[in-house]
């Protein structure tokens, strides 16, 4: 991307802007679904979770009574599990068919695959050299790199946390094929995984996804499938570009937000946010007393 | 007060006529012609008084009052009248009063707790003070709250003790074999449990629980708590170790169960602190209706054995069954789970030790990262924005 072309499509922005503005279509209403059944679960697993983990704090006692004490709170886990781990099978699946049975291209990799490539690599690099300005900040594809590490990390803290959990849930069957230690190490890997998603979830992702310049106080998007083509432009002018430049730009037109669904998106976000930094306070001052 | 001095008057003479005519042996009705009226009061204000009809239905009524009342040898008597001397009669519990705890006759006069002298019934009435079901009453005149023991630094017991397994049995079910205080403590001969002849000195807590709680107690014996004991350790512990003494409550109870692991790990810190790393003790810490495994529910309570012993239910032969209880479908692999494992221990179990060292890495070195990646990017978001809007041009 030369400066010329971004001066142009900066310029073409502004002169655009004052007018209706445009909004193209980033995520379909599973993915958005998907978004919306995750964080509710995630948020479950942790509340219901963090108590176990450290159980002898006061507040973890309180959360435990406030739902009906230790029998509950392990059901409240459980179940939030199951939805979660229906959610993931149902992904893997959606991946099989469009890979496999539609044939789809450009899954596993291409500019719009999620698997991580030789540009991400660089992306990261030269993002971090832009950080401290040394560089150029770089432009990016339908996924940038931070956002492929959120979702591999929600990929595989899925299979591992999941795993061991089924693994302490069905002991007695699990131990058929798995040495006895495994039991042992089963909850190490829950809990610190479990905790690496926790802060890595309410710490970076909020932050990085939600509450930097650019997309404070939330990134609608995730909620709404739609961005304004400001935002598209800005945050993914590569995507953007091979729109153009493949004639698909007009293909991915959306409807602006209505007024409800961004007021219910960010009740439902702003409540997810807030249970987030909240528990992300109570882990925390665990460590302290 | 008027009344009472024409009485002082009345009375006497009529008296005299009767002691005319029995001469000089007074009978309880001789003195009752007196003191039966319920307004009679000595020279400092205090009752006289004595109840005919408690006096006639009590343990001491075939008595004559000058058998107690000693220095009375006629009519009139004395104004001021010596103090009635119990261990007249009753020399064993006097002498056995003498060298307990309530020693101090001035603090603890018989009646202190066998209640008013004329109307003294035997301990199997109910209306005794020391009937089995009124003694946490009488005791916790004095040892309950406010009582006159809290002034010697001595806690409130009764109140507890009503609350516990005991006291339920004894005052809401009226069970006359429920232990009581004098069940544990005795009555005349009570000793500080400081004393080694005390029933309550620890070394003697076993014998005691045992007049009642024999088969638990003979199981206790042959446990390692019980031997340990017997081989004069006095660290093990002993029944109230673990049931307290005053506050006991029936060991299934969710109470119960939650306070009993942290007395075992009072002794016991290495086996506790790796209990507490486990899922057993993280769920059970948190209170509730589901129960997680006690160090006793593995290891037993009473008869302890050491995990080599064939019988103990942690032998290596009995893990199926003794995990089976809660684990339907316990297997040998299953039981090879380590209630106690030790993920800093390298030398103990190498393979958790590996894991648990390598999630930590792994959870620091992301953090680290991408905290730093994040801390540094809104910097740098935020001075781009800054510049941006000085320029008046769009964001980022």
């Amino acid at each position: 991307m030369s400066n010329v072309d971004k001066t142009l499509s900066t310029q073409a922005a502004t002169t655009e802007a004052p007018t209706q503005e445009r909004y193209f279509q980033r995520f379909t209403s599973a993915q958005r679904w998907m978004h919306v059944i995750l964080f509710t679960t995630f948020l479950g697993l942790a509340a219901t979770g963090l108590p176990l983990r450290f159980s002898e704090s006061p507040w973890a006692q309180m959360m435990a009574s406030a739902v009906g004490g230790r029998g509950a709170i392990l059901f409240f886990h459980k179940l939030c599990a199951v939805i979660m781990t229906l959610a993931f099978l149902n992904h893997v699946k959606d991946i099989f068919v469009s890979a496999f049975i539609r044939r789809q291209k450009g899954v596993f990799w291409g500019p719009t695959s999620m698997v991580a490539n030789f540009k991400d690599a660089k992306d990261l690099v030269m993002h971090m050299r832009w950080f401290v300005g040394l560089g150029k900040r770089p432009q990016f594809e339908r996924y940038a790199y931070w956002e492929k590490f959120d979702y591999w990390a929600v990929f595989w803290g899925m299979v591992i946390i999941g795993f061991s959990g089924y693994a302490m849930w069905f002991a007695p069957f699990f131990s058929t094929f798995l040495p006895g230690w495994a039991l042992n190490a089963a909850l190490v890997i829950h809990s610190e995984e479990g905790l690496l998603a926790i802060l890595f979830i309410f710490m970076i992702h909020f932050v990085n996804t939600h509450l930097r310049p650019g997309s404070f106080p939330m990134d609608m998007v995730v909620f709404t499938g739609v961005e304004s083509e400001h935002e598209y432009k800005t945050k993914r002018q590569l995507e953007y570009d091979r729109m153009v430049k493949e004639g698909k730009l007009e293909s991915r037109l959306g409807t602006a937000p209505q007024k409800w669904e961004i007021n219910v998106s960010r009740v439902v976000g702003f409540t997810a946010i807030a249970i987030g930094l909240t528990l992300l306070g109570l882990t925390i001052s665990a460590y302290f007393y | 007060m008027k009344s009472t001095r024409i009485k002082l008057l009345i009375i006497p003479g009529l008296v005299l006529l009767l002691a005319a005519t029995v001469g000089r042996a007074q009978s309880a009705s001789d003195c009752l012609a007196c003191h039966s009226d319920a307004s009679l009061q000595d020279g400092s204000g205090k009752s006289v008084s004595v109840d005919e009809k408690k006096f006639h239905d009590s343990i001491h009524s075939g008595m004559k009052c000058v058998e107690c009342h000693a220095s009375i040898k006629g009519y009139p008597h004395p104004d001021k009248v010596e103090k009635v001397k119990c261990e007249g009669c009753h020399s064993d519990e006097a002498s056995q009063l003498a060298t307990s705890i309530h020693s101090s006759s001035k603090d603890h006069p018989c009646i202190s707790c066998h209640g008013n002298a004329h109307e003294i019934v035997t301990k199997t009435d109910a209306r005794s003070a020391v009937y089995a079901l009124n003694i946490p009453k009488t005791c916790g005149q004095c040892h309950g709250n406010g009582g006159m023991a809290e002034k010697h630094g001595l806690k409130s017991v009764a109140p507890r003790y009503v609350d516990s397994i005991h006291g339920y049995a004894l005052s809401k079910e009226g069970l006359l074999v429920a232990a009581s205080c004098s069940s544990c403590h005795g009555s005349h001969h009570i000793l500080s449990q400081k004393d080694p002849t005390s029933p309550t000195s620890k070394d003697n807590i076993p014998q005691t629980c045992g007049k009642c709680h024999a088969g638990t107690v003979a199981n206790y014996m042959g446990g390692v708590h019980g031997k340990a004991i017997a081989n004069g350790h006095n660290d093990a512990p002993v029944c109230s170790d673990c049931h307290t003494a005053h506050d006991i409550v029936e060991p299934t109870a969710a109470a119960f169960r939650s306070q009993s692991t942290p007395i075992c790990g009072s002794c016991h810190k290495d086996k506790f602190t790796t209990y507490r790393d486990t899922f057993h003790s993280q769920l059970g810490s948190l209170g509730g209706y589901v129960e997680t495994a006690r160090c006793w529910d593995c290891h037993g309570a009473h008869e302890v054995l050491p995990t080599n012993d064939p019988r103990s239910p942690v032998n290596p032969k009995n893990l199926i069954t003794t995990c089976g209880r809660c684990h339907a479908g316990a297997n040998a692999s299953f039981v090879k789970y380590q209630p106690h494992a030790n993920a800093y221990d390298w030398k103990a179990s190498p393979a958790l030790y590996y894991i648990r060292l390598f999630m930590n890495i792994l959870l620091f070195s992301v953090l680290s990262f991408f905290i730093l990646h994040t801390i540094l990017w809104l910097i740098r978001a935020r001075l781009q924005q800054i510049q941006s809007s000085k320029k008046g041009g769009s964001h980022e």
